[in-house]
């Protein structure tokens, strides 16, 4: 089968303020997406203030130059759209999705407040509440609260920056100042630390004037230098464990360095072609063997980067396996069977169609996530950001169609016991 | 300079999407939407399952994959994938729905494949095994997850002895199940007869729909009645307060009447929902969580089921100010059943309700979802433009009969799940509560 791709046209250019823009225009349905994304995420917070990225995103949405409390939200929804914004380890986006007719209102928003968010004391204060509500929700209320990507990292790295944990502490949040979050945004929301990206249906000129008119008179401050966060990887085998008292059953997640998925996208993309290999589907080696075979898990899943954004990470980050076992499920057992598959597969190869049927599959994926405006403004606006290369989007279903087994075999056989990170989750519910 | 909100440039009229439709001679509707913007096809497949003994019915829809005369449950994933496709299927109280997708020429392949799970599915006794252990331990991790307990507890609480009262199965009871009843059960109930099969992506419907006549014709069966009785009228009492020890957050669930998508109130009462608390920009949302700061993601939406439409509030609120939150969800639903909502607030919720419409439109996935959930009550792609007909006329007045005739705090039935020694003295203050042990 062949694999087919997309053409999404990609214009890129860049105001004198430093902003970089990409245009994808496509007129298959009448609406837009529109993204902004800076360069600073859950790595670059200071100590002291864990979390403070993902607060400083609330306060985003409080209000800027133009806009009272509540405006932006009013004139996304008002206009007939959906926003949001989120963070990730390395970047912060913000988004719209709108019928195509509110383009320059979604232009005009966000332009205002990269010119400056409206922080207030009053705002910080609703926000953290409102943060801690979102951190019960997701993490301290339910089971398996922040499996694996706050529980795994501190196993696995050393330095703060990878380590520590991105939700952020209850302290850290309430000492936040609004100084704190001047600060944060004078030294890290430059226009030249930030991508725009618009997808949909507009014209490309009438577009680019109106991003001239909106963005183009937003000041330009210095752009932070870009930190390196990498850190040694490991030299001998980690484990851990943790009792998290709302889980009824035993999990686990085995976490493994990967090659730079900048520097070295070529050495890295195999790993996420083995993710798939091994855990896509009933096909799959792993699925196959600890669900099917010997019945040791319920399910297992497997995919790069701590987000599940493995386009969209710096180094250093990891191929992650998680697998959820039944009632006295042993850890330790799931960790050994995983390591003989590896090795059968290190050793044995591939059989016959399984690496062609799950790029087909791959192929699909990341077709169908095209799909949607913001499917193509996000990651463009990322990969923009990242790499200067926003047409990798086009690009991807052809690439991960190259990978070759001899690439896949060699991944498998680096990830050995001894570079391992591991998490398990104790059930400490009913007991 | 200035910075001035820019107008908005007027939408176009809604376009629907070149499409066809075929009942087949087994009695199956086939349904193909041309959306041929990325090369791949998404499929839904509904087969009516209205009062299936739900143990059984959700057990079937866990391990309909497992196997047929002449493929493995690995074989099946394996060819499917070689089209770059995927199925995967559910059940919830009105049907069994099998969703997937697939690189656009893997379209027969896909049908041909979905055929032998249909009509050759052998229920293999290892695999089924496999599957009833699996649901069991995701039935215990459910009960587990607050989410789940206040939904149940809520479904309880609407629905009494109406079969949509229970919608996940007693873990027990999956393990009762055996390979047998199942091949039974599919034998007696996954039958074409009143199933639709939905087809949406880079195809020429036309001939979409001969691929499946053609893979589907051995599919044969006159299906049985699925049909499900009209759900009873909400019932108001006191709260129900179920217990939760050490919960840090209680979680409050409402549910108050409604009404089906044709009816003409529908459109007024989404949106006087909007208005309420339907979205971001809605006066409880922007009351308990942005001035407030009790909760991070209130939602309130429209729930239709085939035997009848209600609509569900939710939040969870931080354990201390849960009196509270529910002062303010009380103040609210009372405002807007009492006085009639402002001109610019009707305006922005109505934009909101037409563009999001669009919005759902625009992708095969997003389209195949609409005409599959529409399918199961009569309705087709083109409601959508009747919708918008509908939301564009309706009046202030008519937004504020609604609100008042459905949305009244009186008419609720509640449910909070929380600790309950910290917040019952909270909830005693403000209304009546009967205790529940979870």
């Amino acid at each position: 089968m062949k694999i087919p791709a997309t053409k999404y046209p990609v214009e890129r250019f860049t105001l004198d303020n430093g902003l970089r823009v990409v245009l994808t225009p496509d007129r298959s349905a009448p609406v837009v997406g529109v993204a902004v994304v800076y360069d600073v995420g859950i790595r670059s917070e200071p100590e002291g203030r864990t979390g403070f990225a993902h607060l400083f995103e609330h306060l985003m949405f409080q209000g800027s130059e133009n806009l009272e409390k509540l405006a932006h939200f009013r004139y996304v929804q008002g206009a007939g759209g959906s926003f949001n914004g989120s963070t990730h380890l390395d970047y912060t986006d913000y988004f719209e999705v709108l019928p195509a007719g509110a383009l320059e209102r979604a232009l005009f928003l966000e332009a205002d407040r990269m010119r400056g968010p409206r922080l207030t004391e009053e705002n910080l204060r609703n926000q953290v509440d409102v943060v801690k509500e979102e951190i019960r929700v997701n993490v301290l209320n339910r089971p398996y609260g922040g499996f694996p990507w706050l529980k795994l990292p501190p196993v696995m790295f050393e330095t703060f920056p990878n380590a520590h944990d991105g939700y952020g502490s209850f302290t850290d949040l309430e000492s936040a100042t609004v100084d704190d979050a001047a600060e944060f945004f004078r030294k890290y929301y430059a226009s030249g630390n930030a991508t725009l990206a618009v997808a949909g249906d507009f014209d490309v000129t009438v577009a680019t004037q109106l991003i001239e008119r909106h963005f183009g008179d937003v000041p330009a401050r210095p752009k932070p230098e870009l930190p390196g966060f990498d850190e040694p990887g490991l030299s001998a085998e980690r484990r851990e464990s943790y009792v998290d008292k709302l889980a009824p059953l035993p999990a686990i997640a085995a976490g493994w360095r990967v090659p730079d998925p900048i520097a070295d996208f070529a050495g890295y993309l195999p790993y996420v072609v083995l993710a798939e290999v091994l855990t896509d589907g009933d096909a799959s080696r792993l699925v196959e063997r600890l669900v099917q075979r010997d019945r040791i898990v319920t399910s297992v899943g497997g995919y790069i980067g701590f987000m599940g954004d493995e386009y969209q990470v710096r180094n250093p980050t990891a191929l992650l396996l998680q697998a959820h076992m039944p009632p006295g499920g042993d850890a330790g057992k799931v960790l050994r069977v995983v390591d003989e598959e590896l090795d059968r597969l290190a050793t044995g190869g591939l059989t016959p169609g399984e690496l062609t049927r799950t790029q087909a599959r791959m192929a699909t994926h990341l077709l169908r996530d095209t799909d949607a405006v913001l499917g193509r403004a996000l990651p463009m606006a990322v990969l923009e950001l990242q790499r200067g290369r926003p047409e990798l989007l086009n690009e991807l279903p052809r690439l991960v169609g190259e990978v070759t087994e001899a690439q896949i075999v060699a991944a498998a056989a680096a990830l050995r016991p001894e570079n391992r990170a591991t998490v398990e989750v104790v059930p400490g519910a009913n007991q | 300079m200035t910075h001035t909100l820019p107008d908005l440039v007027p939408d176009s009229k809604i376009k629907l999407p070149k499409q066809a439709e075929r009942t087949l001679s087994n009695g199956l509707t086939v349904i193909a939407v041309r959306r041929p913007a990325v090369p791949l096809i998404e499929l839904r497949l509904q087969v009516p399952f209205g009062r299936a003994p739900l143990a059984r019915a959700t057990l079937l829809s866990q391990a309909l994959f497992t196997g047929t005369s002449t493929m493995s449950s690995i074989d099946i994933a394996a060819q499917l994938q070689t089209v770059g496709g995927g199925l995967s299927a559910g059940l919830d109280p009105d049907r069994l729905l099998i969703s997937g997708n697939a690189l656009a020429s893997g379209l027969e392949r896909t049908l041909e494949i979905l055929a032998g799970i249909l009509t050759d599915p052998t229920y293999p006794a290892e695999e089924v095994g496999i599957e009833r252990d699996r649901l069991v331990d995701h039935i215990q991790v459910a009960l587990s997850q607050p989410s789940h307990l206040a939904r149940e507890a809520l479904l309880k609480r609407m629905y009494g002895r109406h079969p949509y009262a229970l919608q996940t199965p007693e873990a027990e009871q999956v393990k009762g199940v055996r390979p047998g009843q199942l091949r039974a059960m599919h034998a007696d109930r996954v039958h074409p007869g009143g199933a639709v099969l939905v087809l949406v992506g880079d195809l020429n419907p036309d001939k979409a729909i001969d691929a499946a006549e053609k893979a589907l014709s051995d599919w044969t069966g006159a299906g049985r009645d699925a049909s499900v009785p009209a759900t009873p009228a909400l019932e108001p009492g006191p709260l129900v307060l179920v217990d939760r020890p050490g919960s840090v957050q209680s979680s409050l669930r409402m549910a108050l009447p409604a009404v089906p998508r044709t009816h003409p109130d529908h459109a007024a009462l989404q949106l006087a929902n909007l208005v309420f608390g339907g979205y971001f920009s809605s006066r409880w949302v922007e009351n308990i969580r942005e001035d407030k700061g009790y909760t991070y993601g209130p939602h309130t939406a429209i729930e239709h089921l085939v035997g009848g439409s209600a609509l569900v509030v939710a939040a969870e609120v931080a354990t201390e100010v849960t009196g509270p939150a529910l002062l303010e969800t009380l103040y609210e639903l009372g405002k807007i059943a009492s006085l009639p909502p402002g001109e610019d607030e009707l305006e922005q919720a109505r934009r909101y309700a037409l563009g999001t419409l669009r919005l759902s439109m625009s992708t095969q996935a997003g389209l195949a979802g609409l005409a599959s959930i529409y399918a199961s009550f009569g309705l087709r792609l083109d409601y959508l433009t009747e919708y918008s007909a509908a939301l564009s006329a309706a009046t202030r007045e008519q937004v504020a009969e609604a609100a008042a005739k459905y949305l009244a705090p009186a008419k609720a039935v509640s449910v909070v799940l929380g600790d309950a020694e910290k917040i019952e003295p909270q909830l005693t203050a403000l209304t009546s509560v009967e205790r529940e042990d979870s």
